[in-house]
């Protein structure tokens, strides 16, 4: 969902792990009789063309990230004159969606839009739905590309990398020094995020210099100690890169407190709720992520094109989405949101998550 | 009588300084100074600015905390390794009274994350007593158990620095004459527990626990009952501590603290508190917490790699328990030696 490491949380995980296997065992006792619809099914639907019936399933209720894009799916469905509806597990373990994709597949829906808890564990289910002719959507957590028909991608490795230089060179004057704050050293995003920075600063920012790439682990702790360090290690350091949501809200903590607050520019990728205060205090300018609410839309209208029959999942085909203009369906059945959504002082009273 | 002794004790200025230089902390302390030097001579900004002077002062605050309370959990010969889960517990549940409560005035909030600290503490304090299992093995349970509870209850979600009042996000930073208040409560803390553990005949007698559980059970000391205040101490220290991790780092996730027991542990172990009971003060315990995160701040601008800090550190405790190995086989070696010379 946001781009923060897993790794070097060993001790956490280690607990969710007991926490899972528990409920995985319990979870999957309740499955194993009835799995898969009971084959008659309905089809009377067979008088309307499409069935503009869509079903959001996210990873978790009440997570503010999902509201926010399945409200965006909410207001799309209306638009076309669909039916919407929201059905998820309470927790965001591997295969808590198996019978909620079950259900969605007896109801006989036109279509489900899913953030995937696991790539695997929701498979069968969801190609069972398929050979019913529901049509799979995934948004924000992909599957096995085997079982989906579109993949809405929020944001690929070279717009994530680009908006945070852009951003930083532009509130640096495009030049001095600037350094990173990472999560952890193998972290595997962060790792391929940053080579793509370090790329487009030699190729089109020859005045500023990289002075150093830290870890903050993603340990909120952590990331703000390194910043101090950061601070005071580099005394003409102009800004601050944090490509982790952990990160960049630990070091404008920092910095919000600190002497250099509004003297080095701080941005990333962080969500709206972490960064509001730093925003608000004059710490922040702008920062980066995804609009989960366009993410939302534009995963109901694939929904509903491939429904229509508009769209099969080829690459080179192309549906119009609303609002947000016209998309085209990329390798591996792929649909690319767009550049990464700027958060400024302007906007960020209008999201909540 | 009189005259003897003062006649072996020429001035009590030299005695006194002897006693201070020669006192298990004196090392550390020095190791301390040096370490702040260096870093202040490679980049003066170190203590010569006001990032870098409160940040001296600050940093350790929360650290010195924990490691005062487990320095007299160690020094009855146990040990509490749920501090750190209790520190996750009561940052979360501080945050989330400001989310359910915004107007609540804050010194309430501190109040509910003490106690909230001191009934996790009982809970150890409880256990240990009743099934007369290690403290180790009990506080290793319930290190798992009250982070098993935070993520049960926060989940993914954490508490941001919006949601908190903005006068207690200040305790966090503000400074009373250059000295930041998480500093100067700190301090408060060390000195009213430094005294206790010296002064009071219930404090000496935690050592006295230490040294020999079953001795001091003999005597007639009220062992379970020491050993079950020491752990509510050390909860509510640690309670305390989640107060201010909030207060000073402005966001709560489930995963606040976490591995901050083995830092407390190693503070107090580096301050001179030997791992089996009976010996070492709190100010040691303090002036080790200062030291390990004070390396881990001056590591990185005397340009070691931030991958060595840990071995720093590892290498820091081992010579501390080298330390204290070969002093003890000296004095007992200076005590038999006194004996045999006496009889």
């Amino acid at each position: 969902m946001f781009p923060r490491s897993t790794h070097s949380r060993g001790r956490a995980v280690g607990i969710a792990a007991v926490a899972l296997t528990v409920a995985l065992t319990a979870a999957g006792c309740a499955n194993g009789g009835g799995g898969g619809p009971s084959g008659t099914g309905g089809g009377d639907d067979s008088g309307s063309d499409a069935n503009l019936s869509i079903a959001f399933l996210p990873k978790n209720l009440g997570n503010p990230y999902f509201e926010t894009s399945n409200a965006g799916g909410e207001r799309a469905i209306e638009e076309f004159g669909g039916e919407y509806q929201e059905v998820g597990p309470t927790e965001a373990s591997p295969d808590a969606q198996v019978s909620f994709i079950n259900t969605l597949t007896q109801q006989q829906v036109g279509g489900i839009v899913i953030s995937a808890n696991d790539p695997n564990a929701v498979c069968d289910a969801l190609n069972e739905a398929r050979e019913l002719d529901i049509k799979v959507v995934t948004f924000d957590s992909d599957t096995d590309s085997e079982c989906r028909d579109l993949f809405i991608n929020q944001a690929d490795a070279e717009g994530i990398a680009k908006v945070q230089v852009d951003l930083i060179t532009e509130q640096i004057g495009d030049s001095g020094q600037i350094a990173i704050l990472s999560a952890s050293a193998n972290a595997t995003n962060q790792n391929a995020w940053i080579e793509l920075m370090q790329e487009e600063l030699e190729a089109n920012h020859p005045d500023v210099e990289l002075v150093e790439v830290a870890y903050g682990d993603d340990d909120d702790q952590k990331s703000f100690d390194q910043t101090a360090a950061l601070l005071q290690t580099y005394p003409e350091l102009k800004g601050i890169i944090s490509p982790t949501t952990v990160g960049i809200a630990a070091a404008a903590r920092y910095l919000s407190t600190s002497e250099f607050k509004g003297k080095v520019a701080l941005t990333g990728l962080g969500t709206p709720n972490q960064m509001r205060e730093y925003v608000e205090d004059g710490t922040v300018t702008s920062f980066a992520l995804w609009n989960p609410e366009d993410l939302g839309y534009l995963a109901a209208y694939a929904a509903k094109a491939l429904i229509e029959g508009e769209i099969s999942g080829e690459e080179g085909e192309s549906f119009e989405a609303g609002d947000l203009g016209e998309y085209e369906v990329g390798a591996n059945a792929t649909v690319l949101l767009g550049d990464p959504f700027v958060f400024d002082a302007e906007n960020i009273g209008e999201f909540d998550f | 009588m009189s005259v003897a002794s003062s006649a072996r004790r020429p001035s009590p200025v030299l005695s006194g300084l002897r006693s201070v230089v020669t006192a298990r902390e004196f090392g550390i302390f020095l190791a301390l100074a040096l370490v702040i030097v260096a870093a202040t001579v490679r980049n003066p900004s170190f203590v010569f600015s006001n990032d870098g002077s409160r940040d001296l002062l600050l940093t350790p605050a929360i650290l010195v905390l924990l490691a005062i309370g487990q320095a007299i959990v160690i020094i009855t010969r146990n040990v509490d390794l749920s501090v750190g889960s209790i520190l996750g517990l009561s940052a979360y549940l501080v945050g989330s009274i400001f989310v359910a409560a915004p107007g609540l005035p804050y010194p309430l909030a501190i109040l509910a994350g003490v106690l909230l600290g001191a009934l996790l503490g009982l809970v150890n304090g409880a256990l240990i007593a009743i099934a007369k299992v290690p403290a180790l093995v009990i506080t290793l349970g319930t290190l798992y158990a009250f982070r098993g509870i935070n993520v049960l209850w926060a989940g993914g979600d954490r508490i941001n620095a919006g949601d908190m009042p903005d006068d207690f996000l200040a305790l966090g930073t503000a400074r009373l004459l250059g000295v930041p208040y998480l500093s100067l409560l700190a301090l408060a803390v060390l000195v009213a527990a430094g005294w206790y553990l010296r002064n009071l005949r219930s404090g000496r007698e935690l050592y006295a626990i230490g040294s020999d559980p079953a001795a001091a059970n003999l005597y007639g000391l009220p062992v379970t009952r020491r050993v079950f205040a020491a752990f509510v101490v050390s909860g509510a220290l640690a309670g305390l501590a989640g107060v201010l991790y909030a207060a000073r780092y402005g966001t709560v996730s489930s995963q606040a603290g976490s591995g901050f027991e083995l830092n407390a542990v190693a503070a107090a172990v580096i301050g001179g508190v030997a791992i089996f009971g009976g010996s070492g003060t709190v100010w040691g315990a303090a002036i080790g917490a200062v030291l390990l995160l004070t390396i881990n701040r001056a590591l990185p601008i005397l340009g070691v790699p931030a991958f060595w800090q840990r071995a720093v550190v590892g290498g820091l405790i081992i010579g501390a328990i080298i330390l204290d190995r070969v002093l003890a086989v000296r004095q007992s070696r200076r005590l038999l030696a006194e004996r045999e010379g006496g009889s």
